[in-house]
């Protein structure tokens, strides 16, 4: 068994074992815990293969920042966990039967699916070429439209995340910030000669 | 067998750099209060050993010797995972920063993207234990650590991409190549790169948690930040992640703007110093300037820090983004 072999074995049982654990830990912070753990093995594997640019940009992306935020709103709920068994049987058939759906979907999608059997096998670094470099490659030249509106429809999203939850409060006081750099000492410090027993 | 042996090297050198950067951490702890000291006209630690050159040992067997307290009301497994964590991702970035040509552990490809996604995660040793503590003020304190790491890790990438633009590789080691030209240490990345290198510092200090940006744990707001319920050597694995990652940020500079491990200038007396020499000597000056900072500069309030975050920073670095790239392409100067 070579050493690749070893690490395949070990990340994707840790991975299936910590998606596992995502539904059915009881407490929701440990879910989003068990959660990026997932993402880090299923990082693991992406290295394993080859693919190091999609490891490291899944990290950087799930990991520290979308799972940041799962973590920041799951922390500030307030989760009371007997009101939430309550519900358990009345919405199990209707889960169940969503489950099901989705199950007979991933079968006959994975049932018919072949990985491109005329074609080479993908390797993972094209020639001399790093993986990076071969992922600009092709990002920005064959696929530069795809990306381009990829770009726009997360641009579009964050404007309107942005316009949905700002509301201007008429009346609080804000800094100014370049009020406040332009004052200079005439501006805000004065000389007063007070004469004795008068005040100002 | 060869696995076996290729395996017993990697774990050879995991160690010799852990030992060694473990011991150049102690004395930096040392320099930054000798520094903090000698600002406020203090003598510093100045009692174990000759000038105190022990005291962050006495520290640490202090810490480890004192018995682990855990609050009845926290979560027991996370609050012991979360300084575990913030000390092992603090180290882990170590394994690709190179000291000398070629002395790395791992000399990965994306090595700049290694060190950027591990310390990406260290937001949740901060998270994890402020949480766990169930306390309010720890909890409030990693609520605004969160929000500090994500919103400077911004304008750090964006810095990083302008020296990637100019060397042309994510590489470490070919960064600093990059940086070896004929005209000793002007030719290295903080001079053409001059305001990003300003601007990567400030972040620095901000990624860390360092004053001026130590709003973590700011003591008049919140005691003692997200460590509050944090006792003996768990207090220590957390102190120790710190200033790990505070070297680490040090070493980045040095390698993006600071050529690593190169000479100052190219001729006779400085090309004979080895490369880990010069390297350990930039590393100690960034500390110094860290240091310094967190001697004389008063700290942020909040709204200031996360104004300067995303309405200085992001948009200068994405300018200068564009601006570096356009300047690169019309020079004809684009590394391929």
């Amino acid at each position: 068994m070579t050493l690749a072999t070893f690490f395949f074995y070990l990340f994707s049982i840790a991975m299936i074992a910590s998606a596992v654990t995502v539904i059915s830990a009881r407490n929701p912070v440990h879910s989003v815990l068990f959660l990026i753990l997932t993402f880090f093995n299923a990082a693991g594997l992406f290295l394993l293969t080859g693919a190091e640019f999609l490891a490291m940009i899944l990290v950087v992306v799930y990991v520290g920042a979308v799972a940041v935020l799962f973590l920041f709103v799951v922390m500030m709920l307030d989760v009371d966990f007997a009101e939430l068994k309550q519900g358990f049987l009345q919405y199990l058939p209707i889960g169940a039967l969503v489950g099901l759906i989705v199950l007979v979907e991933l079968v006959a999608v994975v049932g018919v699916w072949t990985v491109a059997p005329q074609s080479a096998l993908a390797t993972p670094t094209p020639g001399h070429l790093s993986n990076t470099a071969a992922l600009g490659m092709v990002l920005y030249t064959q696929y530069v439209y795809l990306f381009e509106a990829a770009g726009f429809v997360l641009l579009v999203a964050m404007i309107g995340a942005i316009v949905l939850t700002l509301h201007h409060r008429p009346n609080v006081r804000r800094q100014n910030i370049a009020a406040q750099n332009a004052r200079t000492r005439a501006s805000a410090i004065e000389n007063k000669k007070v004469p004795s027993r008068a005040g100002v | 067998m060869d696995l076996l042996i290729s395996l017993l090297l990697i774990v050879v050198k995991s160690l010799a750099l852990l030992v060694i950067g473990l011991v150049l951490v102690a004395y930096y702890i040392l320099l930054d209060r000798k520094v903090w000291a000698a600002v406020q006209l203090r003598r510093g630690p100045n009692v174990v050993g000759p000038w105190g050159v022990l005291q962050s040992f006495a520290d640490m067997f202090k810490f480890l010797f004192k018995e682990p307290i855990i609050p009845d009301g926290a979560n027991k497994g996370v609050f012991l995972i979360a300084p575990f964590l913030t000390a092992t991702l603090a180290l882990a970035a170590w394994a690709v920063i190179p000291v000398n040509d070629g002395w790395a552990v791992a000399n990965l490809n994306v090595g700049i993207l290694y060190i950027f996604a591990i310390s990406s995660l260290g937001v949740y040793g901060v998270i994890m234990g402020g949480w766990a503590s169930n306390s309010k003020y720890p909890f409030l304190a990693a609520l605004r650590s969160a929000a500090q790491m994500v919103s400077y890790e911004v304008s750090i990438g964006f810095v990083i991409i302008t020296v990637l633009l100019c060397a042309g590789s994510l590489n470490l080691s070919d960064i600093v190549r990059a940086q070896d030209t004929r005209w000793g240490f002007l030719g290295w990345y903080w001079l053409p790169l001059f305001p990003m290198f300003v601007i990567f510092f400030i972040s620095a200090l901000a990624e860390t948690n360092r004053p001026p940006f130590d709003l973590v744990e700011a003591e008049s707001e919140l005691v003692a930040g997200f460590m509050v319920e944090y006792s003996a050597s768990q207090y220590l694995l957390f102190m120790l992640g710190e200033y790990v990652a505070i070297v680490t940020m040090c070493s980045l500079m040095t390698l993006l703007f600071f050529g690593g491990w190169l000479p100052p200038l190219k001729f006779a007396p400085f090309t004979l110093v080895p490369g880990v020499i010069w390297f350990v000597l930039k590393v100690t000056w960034f500390f110094f300037l860290f240091a310094m900072v967190k001697a004389f500069v008063p700290r942020y309030r909040y709204d200031q820090l996360m104004r300067l975050g995303w309405k200085v920073f992001l948009p200068l670095s994405l300018a200068a983004v564009v601006v570096v790239a356009g300047v690169l392409e019309f020079l004809g100067k684009v590394a391929q």
